[in-house]
């Protein structure tokens, strides 16, 4: 069977320092894996060495059996990798139905075409209102992106990188700064938008990643220590003695 | 690619709706691209003079090559510093066609030469926009500007195509006569430059709604998310950079057949720089502000010129306060305005307006005349120190103008600063009225 | 060879001018993101009021007040319209110093006028720095301007003389006690230490605390200061007149891109290097054409693209910064020394 996301011994240092040194990560296609670590550990470099946003120092990066680590960003999203960032990166002056409807573009067929209409396009702005009502945001199609409430911005975060159909989604701590209650709907979100995908999410929240994960890994100074269901990772004694520990168990009995 | 998308779930309700989609007229369009038609139509009858009739030829070709420029600067977040090298060059091969015409060596119409203007824009932002694309932001105007030198540098160098100092001359009433138009007079070449001035803007506006026009703005706004969702920003870039030399070719093309002289300054940095210049005063982020900065261009160009001799110390004066102050140009005043418009304000700003307007006037008049009279000593001193003043006589070198051109700016400032800080209270108060109206709107969907 | 020697120090001296200006502009860049398009107006200002000031105090008073005067003005500039624009972004920041530079330029013809001003370097600057002297003996240098005699056809020996102006020597030391100066304050303050900082990264330097509105005024004023002394040596060197500010304004921003942005070493070797470039070859009278001859080809009106060929080297020289700039940005896009992107 070949692995979704595979990454062999990647490493990668920023002029001396090493921050990812050897991890290995192998997700089976439709798993839901969350990566978890104290700050600092390298998650979101994990994530920006997968969707090509860096190089891996050494090392590979494998999607569906074919290396994508040297690939451009767009190259690796064309094979089928989206992702989200932990910031929300989003088209500032164009419109919450722009925002979505510029991510489904490409994977359309639609590429540089200058001699076609938007307003032509119906599957594109159908699949746009597909997206929109998936994410709630149906209600708001017209409004800025900069003027979207911070929840709605996450939530058109997760649009624009789901947008395109990619099989393999990458979500860079997609609930940072939510409320409990806003957190709570939005890990439905998640889950209804990632059926049948493979998802890889950065999270601090334990109850989401208890909640929402089939397998964690535990990323600890730039390497995987434990790549395990939640059960196995919360009784592995080198995540808790790496991490948090008494903590981890606390989280894990409030989650849903 | 089968493995890279996956089935999605899909709401029925909205699948079953997807069967009809509703496409009504947008009858408001219709009418502004109709009027926008009438005006282009009609208004060398109402401007019959030959100078009124030179600054409309001049206006239509200033329109296309500021939308062009606005395809970078608005629409892409491109700062060029070196567009007049396209459109310059774009007038060059122009103005060679038309001699090959007249010598016989081609036969094209002379109605289609702006499209060969055209052409040579699109061949050179092909060939140097590939380097120029590679990098963004204030990389991305400094190689413009090198480019723009390194242009008009060569220019210098090559008087087989660039004429030398004095250029390359033409005479546009040549080949066949196209159903009798030889464009000898005035009106035909107006009306030539209003052809393509109609379809060249409908054609810059149809590229705002591709996908690759969509796709520029996203580049504008995020240029790294755009890589993750499977665009290369530097092919859309430079894509866009080739259509905007093509329409900046076609203006050149057009300037060339209009003047039948192009010299070297059309690449120069005086021009790229007019461009910059106006485009932001008429308003980079709606569609129709260049329309409105190219107005202005000629307006300053042509007429202002004649009028004073610091017309550019005004327009550097105004070009910082717009940076400033409305850094959307006179677009985006007019936006603003027509949005307190349509909620029903306006009326209560307008006794506000006027008296903003007439502070200012005053405090300009004060200004202008202080202006007016520095530079009459500084250069028009040999031929006396008075000089004409909108109607009045001052007199540079009597104390009494300046007391007076004094008087009447500080007390112009003082009442402007009076009536500034009472309209801004009032904006202010219609801006928050508006924003809960919005709110109230929502609420209601 | 004297002649060669004398081009080859009048490329590093263009040069060294070339380094007042864009080591000014990459401290700007550097720790505020802007890049001054008006600066090589304030490098004119710094003429112009070096010009003015030498007739009330002389020339060597003025070389130090011209420069603060400048520097001060600056700081006004930016607290009063560059700070406005700071919120809308690096685009708006770059449109405002580009509506300056008309602005200053407009001022400057409306207060001197047109025609360039004899802004006379002071005696002790006049006439040869030193005359490199070559004969059949070798090479001989003197200080000054060789004796009445020495050159030309004397007693049967041909010497030849060339001389160096001691404006532009004058100008090299500025320049190189500038770059002494500015070393020392980089690596043996406080405040360099924080600009070093700054120059690769300036978000970090912002959240240790720093007065950043007023270290940013610091900074931008200090840098059109550096532009206002090169002005005075430029001034006393070259002609002052309104056009100075476009001769050198675009230059400098080749040699910041081909340097490498942000950084000094970098616009070190690209000063020097585009300094060399636009001086070298204007003695070269070959072309490729005269290449192609000399290797036995024939070349001439008739070839095809004759009109590129028949370009010589010094005809070209004003090109060849801008050509390098190309050849930069396709094959080095960071520049020769540059880390961060622009």
């Amino acid at each position: 069977m070949s692995f979704a996301v595979e990454l062999v011994d990647v490493r990668k240092s920023f002029g001396k320092t090493e921050i990812i040194r050897g991890a290995n990560l192998q997700v089976r296609p439709g798993e839901r894996v969350a990566i978890i670590g104290p700050n600092g550990a390298g998650k979101s470099t994990l994530f920006n060495l997968i969707s090509g946003r860096f190089g891996c120092t050494s090392g590979e990066v494998r999607l569906h059996g074919q290396r994508i680590d040297g690939l451009a960003p767009y190259e690796i999203n064309r094979r089928g990798l989206a992702r989200s960032f932990q910031v929300s990166n989003l088209f500032t002056r164009l419109s919450v139905f722009e925002n979505i409807r510029c991510a489904v573009l490409w994977s359309m067929g639609y590429r540089y075409a200058f001699w076609k209409f938007l307003a032509d396009l119906d599957d594109a702005n159908d699949r746009t209102e597909e997206v929109l009502e998936m994410i709630k945001l149906d209600r708001k199609r017209d409004v800025l992106a900069t003027n979207l409430t911070y929840a709605e911005q996450r939530a058109l975060e997760i649009g624009i990188t789901i947008a395109g159909g990619a099989g393999v989604v990458l979500l860079d701590e997609p609930t940072a700064g939510m409320s409990r209650s806003e957190t709570r709907r939005f890990v439905q979100l998640i889950r209804d938008v990632t059926v049948g995908k493979t998802l890889l999410t950065v999270e601090h929240d334990m109850g989401v990643v208890f909640g929402l994960a089939d397998r964690i890994a535990v990323l600890v100074y730039g390497e995987v220590i434990a790549f395990d269901e939640p059960e196995a990772v919360r009784a592995n004694p080198r995540v808790q003695e790496a991490y948090l520990g008494a903590v981890l168990e606390h989280e894990a009995a409030g989650a849903h | 690619m089968d493995t890279a998308v996956s089935a999605l779930p899909i709401a029925t309700p909205a699948a079953a709706r997807r069967n009809y989609h509703f496409r009504p007229y947008n009858v408001g369009r219709w009418i502004v691209w109709g009027l926008f038609a009438l005006v282009l139509a009609v208004a060398p009858l109402f401007w019959t003079s030959s100078f009124g009739q030179t600054m409309l030829i001049q206006t239509g070709i200033a329109i296309i090559a500021c939308l062009a420029y606005n395809i970078l600067l608005g629409q892409g977040g491109m700062l060029s510093f070196g567009h007049a090298v396209y459109s310059g060059l774009g007038s060059f091969l122009a103005i060679h066609s038309l001699n090959f015409i007249a010598s016989g060596r081609l036969g094209l119409p002379v109605s289609l030469v702006p499209l060969v203007g055209g052409l040579g824009g699109l061949f050179f932002a092909t060939l140097l926009g590939y380097v120029t694309t590679k990098k963004a932001g204030t990389t991305f105007a400094m190689i413009t500007l090198g480019i723009g030198e390194l242009v008009w540098s060569m220019s210098l160098m090559i008087p087989e195509f660039f004429g030398g100092e004095g250029g390359i001359s033409g005479n546009r009433v040549v080949g066949k006569p196209f159903f009798g138009i030889t464009f000898g007079s005035q009106v035909q070449v107006y009306y030539l430059v209003a052809l393509y001035c109609f379809a060249c803007t409908a054609l810059m506006f149809a590229f705002t709604r591709t996908p690759l026009g969509r796709m520029l703005n996203a580049v504008r706004d995020n240029p790294e998310r755009v890589e993750f969702i499977g665009y290369s920003t530097q092919r859309v870039r430079y894509i866009a950079f080739m259509i905007s030399g093509f329409f900046a070719g076609i203006a050149g093309g057009l300037a060339a057949v209009n003047f039948e002289l192009v010299t070297a300054e059309v690449v120069g940095a005086g021009r790229s720089g007019a461009y910059l210049l106006f485009v932001f005063l008429g308003g980079a982020t709606f569609f129709f502000g260049p329309i409105i900065g190219a107005v202005l261009m000629v307006v300053a160009l042509v007429l202002l010129s004649e009028l004073t001799q610091a017309w550019l110390l005004y327009l550097g004066l105004s070009f910082l306060f717009m940076v400033m102050y409305a850094p959307g140009g006179v677009a985006s005043l007019i936006m603003m305005n027509l949005r307190v418009a349509a909620f029903g304000k306006l009326r209560h700003v307008w006794t506000s307006y006027l008296a903003l307007a007439g502070t200012a006037a005053v405090m300009l008049l004060g200004a202008a005349a202080m202006i007016e009279m520095v530079y009459h000593l500084q250069l028009n001193i040999a031929l006396g120190s008075k000089l004409r003043f909108l109607g009045a006589t001052l007199d540079a070198k009597s104390p009494d103008s300046w007391f007076g051109a004094a008087f009447v700016l500080f007390t112009g400032v003082a009442m402007f600063e009076f009536t500034r800080r009472a309209f801004k209270r009032q904006w202010d108060t219609i801006q928050e009225e508006i924003e809960r109206e919005i709110k109230r709107r929502e609420a209601l969907v | 060879m004297d002649q060669f020697l004398i081009n080859v120090l009048n490329g590093i001296s263009s040069g060294l001018l070339l380094f007042m200006l864009s080591s000014g502009l990459t401290l700007i860049f550097s720790m505020m993101g802007v890049l001054n398009f008006a600066h090589a107006s304030f490098y004119m200002i710094g003429a112009y009021f070096a010009y003015v000031l030498t007739g009330i105090v002389g020339f060597w008073i003025a070389l130090f007040l011209a420069p603060v005067a400048v520097g001060l003005l600056g700081a006004l500039f930016e607290r009063l319209a560059l700070r406005r624009v700071h919120k809308f972004g690096h685009v708006p920041e770059l449109l405002i110093t580009f509506g300056l530079t008309y602005v200053v330029l407009e001022l400057v013809k409306l207060v001197w006028g047109l025609s360039p001003v004899s802004f006379t370097p002071p005696p002790q600057l006049q006439g040869a720095a030193f005359t490199i002297l070559q004969s059949t003996d070798g090479l001989g240098l003197v200080w000054g301007a060789a004796p009445a005699g020495t050159c030309g056809d004397v007693a049967g020996r041909v010497v030849h003389c060339s001389t160096f102006p001691a404006t532009r020597f004058f100008m090299m030391v500025v320049a190189l006690l500038m770059l002494v100066s500015l070393w020392l304050l980089l690596t043996r303050t406080r405040i360099g230490l924080v600009i070093q900082a700054a120059l690769t990264h300036p978000e970090a330097v912002e959240a240790l605390g720093h007065d950043v509105p007023r270290v940013f005024m610091l900074v931008f004023g200090s840098g059109c200061a550096l532009a206002g002394l090169a002005g005075v040596a430029g001034g006393i060197t070259f002609v002052t007149e309104p056009a100075m500010a476009a001769v050198v304004g675009s230059i400098i921003f080749v040699v910041v891109v081909v340097g490498g942005m942000g950084s000094l070493a970098g616009a070190f070797v690209g000063s020097l290097l585009i300094g060399l470039l636009s001086t070298l070859p204007l003695t070269v009278d070959d072309s490729l054409a005269t290449l192609f001859n000399s290797m036995g080809g024939h070349v001439g009106p008739e070839t095809f693209g004759w009109p590129f060929l028949r370009i010589t080297l010094s005809q070209a020289a004003p090109i060849l910064p801008y050509l390098l700039l190309v050849l930069i940005l396709i094959f080095r896009p960071k520049g020769l020394l540059g880390t961060r992107e622009g």
